[in-house]
Parts: structure tokens; C-alpha cells; sequence
């Protein structure tokens, strides 16, 4: 903590090389390298392991290039994506960019919906004093935020019967709406404390020249608020993309998501490990990705309304 | 935390008049009432058809979703029309209002309709009524009770969770090098599918003959690395999956705590001599309970709907060991069609969920108040 011109002001720590500072250095980063390694060894595992043959697996070689594991397609072209597969013809990539593409627009679908309408609830909760009924701004929050805590366990049979009776069953649109549902509550806390610190002068100002509400929430605030909407967005997305519960039970063949295939081959005994790994990595390439660049989001997302 | 908008719309005044003609007000009152009578109508149309008392043909309950949609969308106009200045505020609140409540207030009462009857969507029987047999079913089934207590560990392992990673949020709040690199490395599990990591750990790392986590065990010395033979390590072999996933979480919470602490604060105590030990508990660890009583309340909602890693690791086995309420419903909506009872538990569940979070957030209302007035 004290650079060396502070131990000229603090004589407590007269040595800056003393022994008990530079164990609890190599224990801090001795610690912090650990659950790095920790945190990384798996995502590292499954990325290799998709490279591997089946001696490979069975001896359990963990680094390449070293020895017997040189590295092989096979998982790869399993799926038909190795180079010597990927013009060809292949049903299971066929299937795997099918998923993908489902879980993509899904995951983009739902929280692009879910900001669309939260985003003005946040902000109305933020600004205006309403009445609905007995209820209160408080209470409408309160309504919002209470969503959170309903297992989807509760929703999922009645969703089913409905999506039955109003053919949305095993559809992208039917996932798109119930996925909305279980971000919304998110966003909304995301974006009321983002539009909580934006000065009400500034839309003030705005009215004065003759914008409406809309108009200065569209033209004034929302710029503002961008980088907290891209938080809630970006971690809506992250759900979306991960979530399994609903998708497995509302979607059969047509709708259904990346993770219920990865979760249909894992029960299946039989598979490889090789073909295994590269659906997994297929399955969190995308969002180890977003976790590497906009880590900034997600963190801001995360810590919303925590820390006042 | 809410602002209030001036009570006297004098800015806005400029742009549309203060007082809403009566006409408009009256076109808005009755596009609202014919609306609502159109909703219902064809409401009471499709139950007539359902109910098989009038075959007219409509198909599925499609119409009345749009006839939904079609009534929300005259709410909103009607609003405007009646109410001017105050209706286009309403606006912003009644998407996401008119949203949740079509797509919550209906399947929970729906559930419950389900709840009391006997239906197995793999018979051909149909929807029975039952009564409270599902009920009776639920308090004399093992399995539930036992999903019930296991549930009790799965919410105490947040605090093991919660003390690990307040560890390595202080760690990651000391003055380090590369902190950008740790940071992203520490929250990347929680980015990533808990379907992928129950087979990249669960099913590879953890397998028993070729996984390098067997491996590792092997050579310290335990014969058999079964994680997933006998209960207990099969429990907490599911708490150490849930872990590497949640732990990221409660880190850049706690982090964003740390942080928030003023600096000055910190370095006053240094000043003063007190050991690290010390400023912890006496500084550091009080001014983080705000946080730390936010982070472990979400996280136990979080804990709550458990379900993804269990159905997709063990299953709910050895013999319902690691079983959470969720996945022994999934179990028995998906293996056994057993819709009327699976719902039954959920509604029990979700009971008990908010009699459990009640209690909880009273008890730390009354803790944090108690703490602040000393």
C-alpha cells in the first residue's frame, strides 16, 4: 500500500524490503494465481480436451505438443466443423448452427424486449409519482422485483398448458417472451439506478424548449443512461444464452437451444469426449469472449443498486 | 431515492394544453370500454368454445392473445386521450406493467387450478379435479422433504461461498499488479453455461477413470475418487460445481464494497498502527455489512432455484442425495408427465419460499437496524 514516499512520513515500516511484507506479498499472488488457475483450468480443459484423440483422453495428457498430444480434428469434425469437414455436407453442424443460431436470436431477442419496456418503467419509477390503485411507486417496484424470487419451477407447467393452448409451444417466440419475463425485474433495477443519478435539471431543461416526456427521455436521458442500459442488456443476454430450465421443458425440435443439446448428449453415454468438449467450447466460446471485453458491463451491471 | 415531478406542468404547458377537452376525454373513456368489451367477449367466446358449448370454430386461445395485445395497446391510447400530460407518463410504466401481469398473474392462478387435479399428460385421461389429494401425496412423499433438507445445505454453503470470496475480494482490493487480468479470470465461471460446466467438471474433470481431478485425488491418496457415488460426496461435490460458478458473483459484489470504502478511512488506521487483523474486523468488516447482507440475501434467492447443475450432473442421485425442489420437479414434469402433482410441489414451494424470505428479510431489517443505531 505505501509507496516509498510514504515510508519517508510513516516511520512504522522503515524497511520497504522486510521479510514479513514480502511473505504477504508471495501470499497474496501465490493466492490469486491459484484461483486463477482455478477459474481457467476447466474452460482450458474443455478447449484441449476438443483437440484431443482417444489416447489422449484415456492417458489423461493435459499439455500439447509435448509428447503423444499433438493435437487432432477429431472432436471437431465430429460436429463438422474441422477444416477437412467444413464444406462438407453434415448433419450434426447442420443441428449445431441450428441451436446456435436459436440461442443467438433468443438471447438476443428477450433482452432486447426486456430493455424496450424496462427501460421506461425504470425511468417512469424514477421520475413520476403513480397511483395504481392502492399501489404506489414503491409497491410497483416492489411488484417488479418480487418476480426474481419465483422459481421458474412455479411457471413452467402453467407455461407449458398455455404455450399448448396458443400454439407457441416449441417456439423461438414463446422462449423470447418467457425469458423477458425473468430479465425484466433485472433491467428495471439496473435502470433505476441509472436514471436515480441523472440530474432531473437536465430534462427540465429540455421541457423548457418544448420536448414532451417522451421527447426528452428519448433525446436527453437516454444517451446519458447508454452505458447502463448496455450493462443490463449485456447481462440479460448472458442469462438468455445460458438458461436451460425453460428451454428444455417448452421446446422440442424446432426451438430449441443451444444448451439443451449440449444437456441432451451429456446423458447419453456412448459420446466421445472429444465431441463432447467442442460442443462445450462451441456453447461458452460466446460469452467467454463477452467476459473478456466487456467485463466493464457486466461488473457495473452486476453491482447496480449494491453499493449506494 | 424517487423524484418527484413538479406538480404544476407549467414547462410542458408550452407544448400541449393543460386541460384535456372534454370530446377527447370522452373518445378515450370509450375506447377503453369498447376494448375491454371486445377483450371480453371474445374471452368469453373461446371459454364457450372450449367448454365445447358452442363450436365456433376459433381455434386456439391465439385470438384472445391478440385480443389482448389489441386492448393494452387501446389502454395505453386511452390513457393519453383521457389524461393528456399524465397519460403520457403512464406510458412509460404500463408496457412492462401490463407485460408481467398477463405473463405472472394468469399461470399463477392457473397453477393452482392445475395444483388440485390429477393430470398426467401421458394418459389419455385428461385434467381430473382431485382436491387435496395432491397435498396429502406431497407431505407423506420421502423424496420432497428429503429435496427439502437439501436444500437447507445448498443455502448454508452460501456462506462458505461468501467467506471464500470475501477473501479474494480483499486480495483482489490489494495493491496488485495485472489486476485487470485477475479480474477478468475470477468472473469468466459465472459467465458460462451451467449445462457446459456440469459436463466440463462435473462429467470430465470429475470422471473416475480419466478426469485429472480423479487423477489429482488418486495421487494424494483417496483409492476410489467416486464424486458422485455416496451422498455426502456427491452433496458436496454438486456445493464445489455451484461454488465455481456463484463465487465470481459474490466477488465483484464484495469488490465493489471494498472500494467504495474511502480510502482515507483505510490508511487512518494504518497510521494509528493497528494490525491488519484488527482493521479488519473493527474497520473493514462492519463497514462492508451493508454489501455483504445484499450479496448473501441475493445469493440465497439465487441458491433458491438451484436446479441447472444438479439435473445435468447427478440427476438428483445417488438415491435423491444431491436433489434440490427444482430438479426433482423437472424430474417429474419431464420423466413421469406428472403435471398436476410436479405443480402441487412447485406451488407448496414457492409458499415456502416466501414465508423463508419474508422471515429472512425481517430478521436482517431488525439486524441492520440495530447495528446502525449502535
Amino acid at each position: 500500500m505505501s509507496g516509498p514516499d510514504q515510508t519517508m512520513l510513516y516511520p512504522i515500516s522503515k524497511q520497504p524490503w522486510n521479510w514479513s511484507r514480502m511473505a504477504g506479498k508471495v501470499f497474496i499472488y501465490g493466492a490469486l494465481i491459484f484461483w486463477a488457475f482455478i477459474c481457467l483450468f476447466p474452460i482450458y480443459w474443455t478447449v484441449s480436451t476438443s483437440f484431443k484423440t482417444a489416447v489422449n483422453v484415456t492417458q489423461g495428457d493435459i499439455i500439447p505438443f509435448l509428447g503423444r498430444f499433438q493435437g487432432d480434428w477429431k472432436g471437431w469434425r465430429a460436429l463438422g466443423l474441422s477444416p477437412d469437414t467444413i464444406f462438407q455436407v453434415s448433419t450434426v453442424r447442420d443441428e449445431f448452427m441450428l441451436r446456435f443460431a436459436n440461442s443467438l436470436i433468443v438471447s438476443i431477442g428477450a433482452p432486447v424486449l426486456a430493455v424496450l419496456i424496462g427501460a421506461p418503467a425504470a425511468y417512469g419509477l424514477s421520475r413520476f409519482q403513480y397511483k395504481f390503485g392502492p399501489w404506489r411507486n414503491k409497491d410497483i417496484s416492489f411488484f417488479f422485483l418480487s418476480q426474481l424470487l419465483l422459481p421458474p419451477v412455479v411457471l413452467a407447467m402453467p407455461f407449458l398448458v398455455l404455450y399448448k393452448e396458443l400454439a407457441l409451444l416449441d417456439s423461438v417466440i414463446g422462449l423470447i417472451l418467457i425469458y423477458t419475463l425473468t430479465v425484466l425485474p433485472i433491467v428495471i433495477w439496473i435502470m433505476r439506478d441509472q436514471f436515480d443519478t441523472i440530474p432531473i435539471e437536465l430534462e427540465q431543461a429540455a421541457m423548457v424548449d418544448g420536448c414532451g416526456v417522451w421527447g426528452a427521455f428519448i433525446r436527453i436521458v437516454m444517451p446519458i443512461a447508454l452505458p447502463g442500459m448496455v450493462a443490463a442488456f449485456i447481462l440479460a443476454v448472458i442469462l438468455c444464452w445460458n438458461e436451460y430450465f425453460f428451454a428444455a421443458l417448452l421446446t422440442s425440435t424446432s426451438a430449441k437451444t443451444l444448451p439443451v443439446m449440449v444437456a441432451s448428449q451429456t446423458g447419453s453415454q456412448g459420446i466421445s469426449w472429444w465431441t463432447m468438449a467442442a460442443l462445450s467450447t462451441g456453447a461458452i466460446a460466446p460469452l467467454v469472449v463477452i467476459g473478456v471485453f466487456l467485463e466493464r458491463y457486466i461488473v457495473k451491471g452486476l453491482t447496480a443498486g449494491a453499493v449506494k | 431515492m424517487t423524484l418527484t415531478v413538479p406538480a404544476t406542468p407549467n414547462t410542458s404547458a408550452m407544448s400541449r394544453p393543460p386541460m384535456v377537452p372534454e370530446g377527447q376525454r370522452l373518445a378515450g373513456h370509450w375506447l377503453i370500454i369498447a376494448a375491454s368489451v371486445l377483450l371480453l367477449g371474445i374471452l368469453i367466446a373461446q371459454t364457450l368454445e372450449a367448454s365445447g358449448l358452442a363450436p365456433l370454430g376459433l381455434g386456439t386461445w391465439r385470438l384472445s392473445l391478440y385480443a389482448y395485445l389489441v386492448w393494452a395497446v387501446a389502454i395505453g391510447v386511452g390513457q393519453v386521450l383521457m389524461r393528456g400530460e399524465a397519460g403520457y407518463k403512464a406510458l412509460f410504466l404500463l408496457p412492462a406493467l401490463l407485460f408481467t401481469i398477463a405473463l405472472v398473474i394468469f399461470p399463477t392462478v392457473f397453477g393452482l387450478y392445475i395444483a388440485f387435479s390429477e393430470w398426467n399428460l401421458s394418459s389419455f385421461e385428461g385434467q381430473k379435479f382431485n382436491g387435496l389429494d395432491n397435498l396429502r401425496t406431497l407431505i407423506n412423499d420421502a423424496y420432497f422433504w428429503n429435496a427439502l433438507r437439501n436444500m437447507t445445505f445448498y443455502v448454508l454453503s452460501v456462506f462458505i461461498q461468501y467467506t471464500l470470496a470475501f477473501g479474494l475480494a480483499l486480495l483482489l482490493n490489494a495493491d496488485i499488479r495485472a489486476r485487470k487480468f485477475f479480474r477478468v479470470a475470477f468472473l469468466l465461471p459465472f459467465m458460462l453455461s451451467p449445462v457446459a460446466v456440469s459436463w466440463m467438471i462435473g462429467k470430465s474433470l470429475m470422471e473416475f477413470r480419466f478426469g485429472p481431478l480423479a487423477g489429482l485425488m488418486r495421487h494424494l491418496g483417496w483409492d476410489s475418487p467416486a464424486f458422485f457415488a455416496t451422498p455426502w460426496i456427491a452433496r458436496f461435490s454438486i456445493i464445489a460445481l455451484d461454488a465455481w460458478v456463484w463465487i465470481p458473483f459474490m466477488i465483484i459484489m464484495l469488490l465493489a464494497g471494498l472500494q467504495a470504502i474511502p480510502k482515507d478511512i483505510q490508511e487512518a488506521a494504518k497510521v494509528d498502527g493497528a494490525s491488519p487483523w484488527s482493521t479488519f474486523w473493527q474497520m473493514t468488516f462492519p463497514l462492508m455489512l451493508p454489501v455483504s447482507v445484499t450479496t448473501i440475501v441475493l445469493r440465497i434467492i439465487f441458491q433458491l432455484k438451484l436446479a441447472d447443475i444438479v439435473i445435468n450432473t447427478t440427476s438428483g442421485g445417488p438415491g435423491g442425495a444431491t436433489d434440490t425442489i427444482s430438479s426433482f420437479i423437472f424430474r417429474e414434469y419431464r420423466d413421469r408427465s406428472n403435471v398436476g402433482y410436479g405443480t402441487m410441489v412447485a406451488e407448496v414451494y414457492l409458499v415456502i419460499i416466501i414465508v423463508f424470505m419474508t422471515l429472512l428479510l425481517n430478521a436482517v431489517g431488525r439486524f441492520m437496524r440495530r447495528e446502525a443505531a449502535q
